[in-house]
């Protein structure tokens, strides 16, 4: 039964490949994470991260296929420089960047892909649910 | 008539430009002005109290100016580090627009009032000024200015924050946010903000009603799309009827670039942009 919502974008060539990989390893991981496939790395924009907690998710993982090795040449090497100032925004406005993973999995690291999502259920579900961010809708005016 | 007032009035005149993008009196301080006609070149001002970067009203999104036909612009220093991101991102053509440099030594915090340049009226982003000099320019007026006094307190605030625990932070960024009223002043007033359709102005994916929800994504994407373009000229800050402090946000993001990526805005419209371009040996010690 799984105990907290963490979503993941992974890009179709290595990640999606990856967890494809660890199901036809018949690796077991916790049922917290939904995949969200997407074309590369690069797709990923911050806002997505943004979304994915406003709309109940209590982590986030966004993994790519590593340095040299993106179907689209330097898809990951952009994502790369994105999130590296968007994690440090995120740790500058106080939102805890332990609900957040980076990785960078290939297609045949079923193994990667199942130790990076187990590590990840492990951190969020002792941080507990993200209510603190999707809860912030009331009325906060005056 | 001034040395300004002079190269305007020749410029329209001698039919170079077709309207020239100043300063002028207002009721509460000076304002833009787009001048026309030689005879009114002598509304021209310019002084401490000219804070706005004018540079956004050259972007093509900006349809009303642009149809006034080939402008001359007033830029400080400062200013033209927006002018060459315009030309570095495509959004204007060097040779489209005539650039007249106005030698600053500060503008003030509160421009409504005349006031001199002095430690305590001196506008923040002033302090720690790096042009003193404009180079991306065809006329240069005005005579040297001393340096503007002080030192930048944005910094000085990011490191304070940077010391407080997250809860804190959060805490900060609840109280300021949960003033923002989502009127997006701060996108018009800016230069780099040029986007035909504007993120925000979609249902999706930013949330548009102006609870502490929505402010927070809306700013936390307004500052990543920012990162690398940001030339801090301070002007978001100024127009926010909220006071959100949003250089901190700027800043803090520049600071983090140019720790990482070795990179600084500058008046250089050939220089690279470091969001949109990588190397392959950027740290990636955060990612597993």
């Amino acid at each position: 039964m799984a105990e907290t919502k963490i979503l993941a974008f992974v890009c179709n060539w290595c990640s999606y490949g990856g967890a494809d990989n660890a199901g036809g390893m018949r690796l077991k991981y916790p049922a917290d994470v939904r995949l969200v496939r997407v074309m590369c790395s690069g797709r990923i924009d911050p806002v997505f991260i943004i979304k994915a907690f406003e709309r109940g998710a209590d982590g986030v993982i966004v993994s790519g296929c590593h340095p040299g090795d993106c179907h689209y040449t330097a898809g990951n090497y952009h994502a790369r420089r994105r999130f590296a100032v968007f994690r440090e925004l995120m740790i500058f406005m106080g939102i805890d960047p332990r609900r957040v993973t980076f990785s960078w999995v290939s297609a045949s690291e079923g193994g990667k892909w199942r130790d990076v999502v187990s590590e990840t259920v492990e951190r969020v579900r002792a941080l507990g649910p993200f209510e603190g961010y999707r809860g912030l809708t009331g009325r906060q005016h005056g | 008539m001034g040395e300004l007032q002079e190269l305007a009035r020749k410029l329209l005149a001698d039919g170079a430009v077709k309207v020239v993008i100043g300063y002028e009196e207002g009721p509460r301080g000076v304002r833009p002005a787009f001048i026309t006609t030689p005879k009114d070149a002598d509304r021209l001002v310019f002084d401490e109290r000219c804070v706005h970067n004018l540079t956004m009203y050259l972007t093509p999104t900006r349809k009303h100016i642009a149809a006034l036909g080939k402008p001359a612009i007033i830029v400080k220093g400062c200013d033209t580090r927006s002018l060459a991101g315009l030309i570095r991102q495509s959004q204007v053509k060097r040779e489209n627009v005539v650039v007249i440099g106005a030698r600053c030594g500060g503008v003030l915090k509160d421009p409504s009032v005349k006031a001199a340049i002095a430690e305590d009226t001196v506008a923040d982003r002033c302090r720690g000024c790096t042009i003193r000099e404009p180079r991306l320019v065809d006329h240069l007026v005005g005579e040297p200015k001393p340096a503007p006094p002080g030192k930048s307190l944005v910094d000085q605030k990011i490191d304070e924050l940077d010391a407080m625990t997250p809860e804190q932070r959060l805490a900060f960024w609840h109280e300021q946010l949960s003033r923002c009223i989502r009127c997006h002043a701060c996108r018009e007033v800016c230069p780099n903000c040029f986007c035909v359709r504007c993120l925000a102005d979609k249902a999706e994916p930013l949330e548009s009603s102006a609870h502490l929800r929505g402010n927070m994504a809306w700013h936390m994407v307004r500052a990543m799309h920012q990162a690398g373009r940001c030339v801090d000229c301070g002007e978001c800050e100024r127009v926010c009827p909220a006071d959100i402090p949003l250089r901190l946000l700027n800043r803090k993001i520049a600071r983090v670039i140019e720790a990482r990526f070795g990179h600084r805005p500058d008046d250089d419209p050939e220089s690279t942009a470091p969001i949109g371009s990588f190397q392959p040996e950027d740290g990636q010690e955060f990612i597993r």
